[in-house]
């Protein structure tokens, strides 16, 4: 547990010595920024019909479910272009610069590197997330939102961007070049992102296994305030998975040399 | 201390240590002497368990690298060919991250992390930037890295490879100086090197080791004799009185004790070649000659391939010499 942390610092440090974390959180916080001002824009506008027109009108809004509820599922679109510059140096800088024979000759074990990588990207990501804490406290000011399906939200961004992680150090594992490496992690994103669009046009049994296999369709439930383990099964199981390879790659390529 | 036992390593198809075994005792500070390409980077990196052995084991201080890595690692330090710094941190916070991940306790970090600074010059330095230190420093700090943890064990690749020649003899100074409480071993492709450096020498070519010894020895069997390998049908007689009877021949070693075949390693004085009165006195015995070999010339090779400093000094008159010439040309 020590040498995780102590790796989980170094990674961490390392983000915040370069210009990286602060381009990382600011985007996010500016796409976050964007995404909520034009939700809530077209939310108020909802309200005010609401109010004027009374029953007869659009039935009734809700802040949780017209307002949040988009806004988390657009914060997914965004963490799906931010991450992939979180993971890209993970290994990749370590194989450029040689430092990756420090971490290897020491009294380490493979999975306390990986786990330490993977928990320094985390606290980044931790970070983005915190910054948007701030956007939803405003509400909190001037609406009555509900805070069970914030909560459920903000557990499957954390879930949704830990598979996403994982994915991002497997590829980066896999190559010296970080830029190829974030392009790469950007590639399989999407890939995964896109996976049940397919599922529309395939039989009943495929589709029901790509809907499964879509990162995004497990999102739903988490933004709609249901917690179920079927999802966070779902999640941790993919992110071990994901961990699991990066270790396998790491020492397929010390077999290699 | 360190234990190589039938070491081989392949990457694809090329082999680049075969069968190699040698052994470093408690304290000892050994050179691993080869030119470029000889296998002496891969040897470390396997002692180190940076990369995996394709067969043979390596053990240090009892402990396979590959069964027991983390015992093995725990008493290793190792300093690669390019020292693995980040650039973005500062030296003091560099060491402060190796102490934890080579597992010096909380109580010991500080001290040790300033003790290592000082032993290895760096201190000056401490708050530099890793990314911004002269090679000088990076190779220092490098070493600092390697005993931070106070390991039995010292791996170092190439130590002075890049320095100016002020630094070498520093860390050739520094080197030494941490013989006492670690057993060594370095790599070099320097002859003079090992000389002043090292207690024993390996010498590797081709991933093989083809000698051992301490350098004095190694110096002074590659300037007074050569060995001519002879396979000879005695049946059953002694052939050691009648070959060392020859005049020239300094001594002889039987490696093999058949019924009828004996295999022969004659020394001789250096500069005569011995092997015309050798047949002569295998066939006046009556005895058969299987084979009789030079095999001098392979060592005397390596040596040839392996760069010494006055080379180097001469290049560069060399060089200067042109520019002179140049710039006379010029005027
Ligand atoms: N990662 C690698 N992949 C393929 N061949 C390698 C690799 N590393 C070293 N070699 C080859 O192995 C041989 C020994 O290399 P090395 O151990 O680096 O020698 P030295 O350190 O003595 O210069 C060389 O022929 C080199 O080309
Ligand atoms: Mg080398």
């Amino acid at each position: 547990m020590r040498n995780i942390l102590a790796i989980a610092r170094k990674e961490v440090m390392s983000y915040f010595a370069s210009p990286i974390a602060y381009v990382i959180i600011g985007l996010f916080a500016l796409l976050f920024g964007y995404f909520y001002s034009a939700i809530l824009a077209f939310f108020l506008r909802q309200s005010l019909q609401v109010g004027q027109f009374g029953f007869s009108g659009p039935t009734t809004v809700n802040i949780n479910q017209d307002m949040i509820r988009p806004l988390m599922l657009n914060a997914t679109v965004v963490i799906l272009f931010v991450l992939p510059m979180v993971t890209m140096r993970s290994y990749s800088e370590e194989k450029r610069s040689g430092t990756i024979e420090l971490l290897l000759t020491s009294p380490l074990s493979g999975l306390q590197i990986i786990l330490g990588k993977f928990a320094g990207a985390m606290a980044l990501y931790s970070m983005m997330l915190a910054v948007t804490l701030v956007h939803i406290s405003i509400l909190f000011v001037y609406g009555d939102p509900e805070w069970m399906p914030i909560a459920t939200s903000y557990l499957g961004l954390l879930l949704l961007g830990g598979c996403f992680v994982s994915v991002g150090l497997l590829i980066s594992s896999m190559t010296k070049n970080q830029v190829v490496s974030g392009m790469a992690t950007f590639a399989v994103f999407l890939m995964l992102w896109v996976i049940n669009w397919l599922a529309d046009s395939t039989g009943p049994t495929t589709q029901e296994v790509l809907t499964y296999l879509s990162i995004t369709e497990h999102f739903d439930d988490f933004s709609r305030g249901v917690l179920d383990t079927k999802h966070v099964v779902y999640y941790l199981s993919f992110i071990a998975f994901g961990l699991f390879l990066t270790a396998k790659a790491v020492d397929s390529e010390r077999w290699k040399g | 201390m360190i234990e190589v036992q039938h070491l081989t390593k392949t990457y694809g198809s090329v082999t680049a240590v075969d069968d190699i075994s040698f052994r470093v005792e408690p304290g000892e500070i050994v050179g691993l002497l080869g030119p470029n390409g000889a296998g002496k980077t891969t040897t470390m990196r396997v002692l180190t368990g940076y990369i995996p052995a394709t067969e043979g084991k390596a053990l240090i201080a009892g402990f396979d690298v590959f069964e027991q890595p983390i015992d093995a690692k725990q008493r290793t330090g190792y300093l690669p060919e390019t020292p693995p710094l980040y650039p973005e941190m500062t030296v003091r916070e560099y060491l402060t991250f190796v102490a934890r991940i080579k597992g010096v306790s909380r109580v010991d970090r500080e001290r040790r992390v300033e003790a290592s600074m000082e032993r290895t010059r760096v201190d000056d330095r401490a708050d530099s930037h890793c990314g911004k230190l002269s090679k000088g420093y990076r190779q220092r700090v490098g070493l600092a890295q390697a005993i931070l943890h106070n390991p039995d064990v010292l791996i170092l690749d190439e130590p002075t490879a890049g320095l100016d020649p002020k630094q070498i003899i520093e860390t050739r100074e520094l080197i030494k100086s941490l013989a006492g409480d670690h057993t060594i071993i370095l790599s070099t492709h320097i002859l003079p090197e090992v000389s002043q450096t090292c207690e024993r020498v390996v010498i590797i070519h081709r991933g093989r080791v083809v000698a051992e010894g301490t350098p004095d020895d190694l110096t002074a069997r590659l300037r007074s004799t050569e060995t001519i390998s002879l396979q000879i049908d005695t049946s059953g007689a002694d052939p050691t009185s009648a070959l060392i009877a020859i005049d020239g021949v300094t001594g002889v070693r039987l490696n093999s004790d058949l019924a009828s075949v004996v295999g022969a390693e004659v020394e001789t004085v250096q500069g005569r070649d011995l092997r015309r009165d050798l047949a002569h006195t295998v066939v006046t015995n009556g005895w058969g000659l299987l084979e009789l070999r030079s095999i001098r010339m392979s060592l005397e090779d390596i040596f040839l391939h392996l760069t010494t400093e006055e080379d180097v000094a001469a290049h560069n008159d060399a060089a200067n010499l042109i520019k002179t010439t140049s710039e006379t040309a010029d005027a």
